[in-house]
């Protein structure tokens, strides 16, 4: 069903119709955890652009050629948190060895991603609508610009509230409710004006 | 199938998943194993662990490892002080004297004896009130008072006195410096305890400006310079500075003083 969906309507959809963050809220709690200053919000948005691209391919590979020829389809979710687990852990030994500088400002943010469920989202949708292996890599990349896009807007805006005078009782997280409301509510707009 | 088969052929699946991917981390971890200094570690556990980054650098670990490297100087944590200095000499194999500690001192004696242009009513932070037309202050170059070096501190050494200027708690003051850097008017400065005299004043504005916005003021009047014994206090450019090395507390600036704004600790 998927084959003929194309690709630019797979990127929209990642980037913004089906945006990770606020639109399918997943992936929350770095959300509003590392979205406090705007550096470590793209360092954590980096990470993630690239561990969704990696983990949409790798997943790919195992769903097609290990499980589906075995037709044990119903172990995807289990088998794509070892995967994920696995790769992050992998990419954190090369990053580490042959890229010190990234290593020590993804330091934190890389073990955090493994047990982010936007990653297994992106995986276990592209299981759901069956998309081939270019649909899946792309809607990989999609989905972390659309996470980046979205995590630097809001550490943008939070990080311009601190200097406003806020009620001590909507200080600090509700806030960041409130700002993620707007910004949800901005990005449903997307579902009418993108036909493609 | 039957429902053995199914659950047998389920778990052999996972299980070779996941042998095949532990043996992958293992060989990974073998390859790609960083060697790190023992002693790196050993310096990371007595650092304060603040990463305030008053050293320079990217918090207490990547100060540690300049430290073992021998790339940053022993005493480079001003947070931990004296003690810190000495255990990290120990863990080296250095030894160490020691050099004196240094608190921010406030070079502004205005606050509310400065006269304010406007009211101001907005964002209270000295930042954004300086946006404003240069700040509600007559004096450009006075303390606002709006706390911006009280929320830099992490370690609430700073408040704002009954005279709208900043109070360093010395026993609290870590002298990490992220006030002095959070000043927009550098106001701030770090002296030694050990250093008595000091201009109130950090104001550039020639005598009648300065006079007219500040009862507390250096109007760049001389009395001082002509007066010091030790030709220790010089006026450049319209403001008193001491010269601490030459200065011996004998006190005569600070009597001499019209404005009252040299002051003896």
């Amino acid at each position: 069903m998927a084959a003929d969906v194309s690709l630019l309507q797979i990127f929209m959809d990642g980037v913004f119709i089906k945006n990770f963050l606020i639109i399918q809220f997943l992936g929350l709690c770095s959300f509003v955890g590392v979205t406090k200053d705007t550096k470590s919000a793209a360092g954590m948005s980096g990470a993630v652009i690239f561990v969704m691209t990696l983990a949409a391919t790798v997943s790919f590979l195992i769903y097609n050629f290990v499980l589906v020829p075995l037709k044990l389809e119903f172990l995807d979710l289990i088998s794509f948190i070892v995967v994920i687990a696995a790769l992050v852990q992998l990419v954190e030994f090369v990053v580490r060895k042959n890229v010190p500088s990234l290593y020590r400002s993804l330091g934190i943010f890389l073990p955090l991603i493994t047990t982010n469920c936007a990653v297994l989202g992106v995986v276990l949708l592209n299981v759901l609508n069956e998309y081939s292996f270019i649909q899946s890599v792309v809607f990989g990349v999609s989905a972390g610009i659309g996470y980046a896009l979205v995590m630097l807007m809001m550490s943008g805006i939070r990080e311009r509230t601190t200097l406003v005078n806020v009620p001590s009782s909507m200080r600090g997280l509700p806030h960041a409710f409130l700002i993620a409301t707007m910004l949800s509510m901005a990005f449903v707009n997307y579902f009418g004006v993108i036909a493609l | 199938m039957s429902l053995t088969t199914l659950v047998i052929q389920a778990m052999a699946t996972l299980g070779g998943l996941g042998l095949v991917i532990g043996i992958m981390l293992i060989a990974a971890s073998r390859l790609f194993k960083v060697e790190t200094n023992p002693l790196v570690e050993e310096v990371v556990e007595i650092l304060p662990g603040a990463n305030c980054g008053a050293c320079g650098y990217a918090g207490c670990a990547d100060f540690a490892e300049k430290v073992v490297a021998e790339d940053a100087p022993l005493d480079g944590c001003p947070v931990g002080g004296f003690e810190t200095t000495k255990e990290i000499g120990v863990i080296i194999g250095q030894e160490v004297s020691e050099s004196e500690k240094e608190y921010p001192y406030v070079r502004c004696g205005g606050g509310i004896r400065c006269v304010d242009r406007f009211d101001y009513v907005g964002i209270e932070d000295c930042t954004a009130v300086i946006m404003l037309s240069d700040g509600e202050k007559g004096c450009n170059y006075g303390c606002m008072g709006r706390g911006t070096c009280v929320r830099a501190c992490p370690f609430g050494a700073i408040f704002i006195d009954e005279n709208r200027l900043p109070s360093v708690n010395k026993n609290l003051c870590t002298s990490c410096g992220l006030c002095l850097a959070a000043c927009p008017n550098d106001i701030l400065m770090f002296a030694k305890d050990s250093e008595q005299v000091h201009v109130q004043c950090n104001s550039h504005d020639k005598g009648k400006i300065v006079k007219a916005v500040c009862e507390v003021g250096c109007i760049g009047c001389k009395i001082c310079e002509k007066n010091c014994p030790e030709d220790a206090i010089k006026v450049t450019n319209f403001l008193a500075e001491v010269d601490q090395d030459k200065c011996t507390a004998c006190g005569i600036c600070v009597e001499k003083c019209p404005q009252k704004c040299i002051e003896m600790r």
